[in-house]
């Protein structure tokens, strides 16, 4: 008995370093969401392409999508812009834009350039759904079920080896639950 | 030359000034406000409160407790507003419940132990002390003994 003791010194060194061992593989900033699991906060936006035209909470349900984050201050989104095309266009998930805090010209030029990945994009001029959202950031991307439930946020660039780690099982997931 | 320096002293010295240039109704809505922005944590710069960061979202989380404040709410309301969004990183001093319960009760609770296992080894310590002292006692066997052995030396 006393010698077992003995090893309980190195059992709790053993246990802090696996824990600080996990804790080197965290990226801090990357922070959970507090949304997860809370329906997209009500919202009455214009559309990006027509001001006329409001886009509220519900035209988001019905099928599971990427509300994805962007605005074209922000150069991370034109590295991940192409990723995006290839997710609405070869692997077949609605991709639905919320253009933060940008500027509408700039925005549509954009797309007009670069091509649109968008279903359509809300018009995000103040950020307010943003700050709803606790975006802090772009590009951030949200996977919504159909409910219209944030299920899951990625902070930062959608590349490769997210989308096929990540979003797509987590896409498949919940399009499977109905 | 003048000019210039008198000019880039203003300029820098606007950050300073900047929450006098935010309107208030009252004194007790300023100070509510600097408390609650040194109390909330930026998102985007991790180690700095919103009152330091001049990242965007600093800026638009300042916006937001100067609208509320001016609305009326109290601390508990913007606090919970900010939580809502951004989860309990928002805080530096996160609220007691069924996630944070460890860290609020973390430290109390590895002092207690500290404290049982220094009382439970001056126990045990105190206990083999009296121990060999008991085993000091002699039979009346060994008295006897002890005396011859003693009254032995005296002779010599």
């Amino acid at each position: 008995m006393k010698r077992a003791l003995l090893f309980l010194p190195l059992l709790i060194a053993a246990a802090i370093g696996v824990v600080l061992f996990w804790g080197l593989g965290n990226d801090p900033t990357k922070l959970e969401s507090a949304r997860i699991d809370d329906p997209v906060p009500a919202f009455s936006l214009p559309s990006l392409q027509d001001p006329t035209k409001l886009l509220s909470q519900e035209d988001i349900k019905g099928k599971v999508s990427l509300l994805n984050v962007w605005a074209t201050w922000c150069p991370s989104c034109r590295v991940e812009h192409p990723y995006l095309l290839k997710i609405a266009r070869e692997y077949g998930v609605p991709v639905i834009g919320l253009n933060y805090k940008d500027d509408r010209q700039a925005a549509k030029q954009w797309l007009l350039k670069l091509d649109n990945p968008y279903l359509f994009n809300i018009f995000d001029e103040k950020g307010r759904l943003g700050l709803d959202l606790g975006v802090y950031g772009a590009p951030e991307t949200y996977i919504v079920d159909s409910n219209g439930i944030v299920r899951y946020r990625h902070v930062g660039v959608i590349d490769d080896r997210v989308w096929k780690t990540i979003i797509e099982p987590r896409v498949k997931q919940y399009s499977n639950e109905g | 030359m003048k000019k210039i320096v008198i000019i880039l002293l203003a300029l820098m010295s606007a950050s300073a000034f900047s929450t006098d240039t935010l309107k208030f109704d009252t004194d007790a809505q300023r100070l509510q406000y600097q408390t609650l922005t040194e109390e909330l944590r930026c998102p985007k710069c991790q180690n700095q409160n919103i009152a330091d960061s001049n990242a965007p979202i600093a800026i638009d989380l300042r916006n937001e407790v100067h609208k509320m404040i001016l609305e009326g709410r109290n601390e508990e309301q913007v606090v919970n507003f900010m939580v809502e969004r951004y989860g309990n990183f928002v805080v530096y001093k996160p609220k007691f419940d069924t996630s944070t319960y460890l860290l609020w009760l973390g430290p109390a609770l590895i002092a207690f132990l500290g404290f049982i296992i220094v009382v439970m080894t001056a126990k045990r310590k105190r206990a083999s002390v009296s121990r060999t002292a008991n085993k000091i006692e002699l039979s009346q066997e060994e008295k006897q003994q002890l005396n011859n052995i003693l009254s032995e030396d005296e002779k010599v």
